[in-house]
């Protein structure tokens, strides 16, 4: 049970890491946070590709006369295009935290919900 | 940032260093770990430090505003090119194999225009990021 | 051995990942999650993913912090609010968690040389990559050669990004004089 636990930590390190970042995002009030956490989810699922593709006593896929074991080289292409698109994301989400505060004046979620749900014309924005 | 001695000389010293890594990751991105998304970054971070140090309007008179522009499209349009022109000389979209009479010698042009073009796009969007985002609270104040 | 240092730090991890869930200072949530984009990017290079290391080290930690410090200081705002207690948050994000563990129960283990995504088409790409490209590194050979469809794709996406950036945060002067008069 233990040996089995112990081969499969890094799926359950995956998994805690991931549903912390989905608790950051559904718990907590402020935008910048909730795309800090987005982003903690986001990079948490890297993990769950690149531990498969890990053979111990291998080396980086670089082909090389001195070697004969080598990692998967292709769950590190797929990852190499998620980070990439993950930071695109995540410069989009902060331009449009930058937009909201400057339209509402906050960027705590409850703060800009409540502007949200008042008659338009009570308060004006800056 | 200007006036304090130590980072100035600090980042004079370093900067060249970290542009000249940035071209040796993009072209020894098939010899080691590299290519074309490490390298526009560290490019872009070697900008982000110089206009830290010396100020954005320094930083916008070295790479101004329409060539960091300019860099994001040029890149994707680089890649295109190298697809259409696999389609012109004879073989499929993205082929490498017609570029050249040798097709290992196509691969590595294929593969070297392909990256040059990837790193253009990404270095020109994280500049062109970090100048919106560092430029918007000095103009315009509300 | 390899198994252990990697369980280190996944270990290290989680446990910024759990300060950061609990500070509420956003100049110190920045730096949190910069410090766990570093550790990834050690847990990576442990896991012989160098190309990717680099990548998620210079993204992560480097461009993502930048962007997020300049966020923080257009948008001024210091901390975030005090939170009610996330119960239910906390049970959602729990029994979540369990059918995941119970999904992976029955994944390879770590490092097993006869998992079925060793099987496929890898060993193809490592046996015929040398010779049909020329270049050692695989990894740059599947990206840009054997998979360079889905790399126009992705540089596609960052243009995207950048235009839609460009599109939300350029400032065209005349309009914003003509609001600001009365």
């Amino acid at each position: 049970m233990f040996a089995h636990i112990w081969s499969h930590f890094d799926y359950w390190a995956m998994i805690f890491l991931a549903m912390a970042g989905l608790f950051i995002v559904i718990a907590r009030g402020n935008l910048i946070k909730k795309l800090v956490g987005l982003g903690i989810f986001q990079t948490s699922v890297y993990l769950l590709y690149l531990g498969p593709a890990k053979i111990v006593g291998g080396t980086a896929p670089i082909v090389d006369t001195a070697f004969k074991v080598y990692s998967n080289p292709l769950p590190h292409v797929l990852i190499l295009t998620a980070i990439v698109v993950g930071v695109a994301t995540l410069a989009l989400g902060l331009a449009l935290v930058v937009r909201i505060r400057e339209a509402y004046g906050t960027i705590e979620e409850d703060e800009v919900l409540r502007r949200d749900a008042q008659p338009a014309g009570e308060e004006a924005p800056q | 940032m200007t006036r304090d001695m130590v980072l100035r000389v600090v980042a004079k010293l370093l900067i060249p260093f970290i542009l000249l890594f940035a071209l040796y990751v993009q072209f020894h991105g098939d010899f080691g770990p590299g290519g074309g998304f490490q390298a526009g970054v560290v490019f872009a971070a070697a900008m982000v430090f110089y206009a830290v140090i010396y100020g954005l309007d320094n930083a916008r008179r070295v790479l101004p505003d329409w060539l960091v522009e300019s860099m994001i499209a040029a890149g994707v349009l680089l890649y295109l090119g190298v697809g259409f022109a696999g389609l012109m000389l004879g073989g499929n979209f993205l082929d490498y194999f017609v570029l050249d009479p040798d097709p290992v010698a196509g691969q590595h042009r294929g593969i070297f225009w392909v990256e040059a073009g990837v790193a253009i796009t990404v270095s020109g969007v994280m500049l062109k990021i970090f100048y919106l985002f560092a430029g918007r609270g000095t103009d315009g104040e509300q | 051995m390899e198994a252990l240092i990697v369980n280190v730090l996944l270990a290290m991890m989680m446990v910024a990942v759990v300060v950061l869930a609990r500070t509420r200072n956003l100049f110190a949530v920045i730096v949190l999650a910069g410090l766990y984009s570093f550790l990834m990017a050690t847990v990576m290079v442990a896991l012989d993913a160098v190309d990717v290391a680099m990548t998620e080290a210079a993204v992560g930690a480097g461009v993502s912090t930048v962007l997020l410090l300049g966020a923080l200081h257009l948008c001024r705002s210091e901390e975030a609010k005090p939170v009610h207690k996330p119960w239910l948050p906390l049970a959602v994000t729990a029994a979540t968690g369990l059918v995941l563990v119970y999904g992976t129960w029955d994944l390879p283990a770590f490092s097993d040389p006869e998992a079925p995504i060793h099987k496929h088409v890898a060993p193809r790409y490592l046996e015929e990559g040398p010779r049909e490209t020329g270049i050692p590194n695989m990894v740059t050979a599947v990206l840009a050669s054997y998979r360079g469809y889905d790399t126009l794709g992705e540089t596609t996406v960052v243009f995207t990004a950048g235009a839609g950036i460009i599109a939300l945060l350029r400032r065209r002067r005349r309009a914003a004089a003509d609001k600001e008069a009365p």
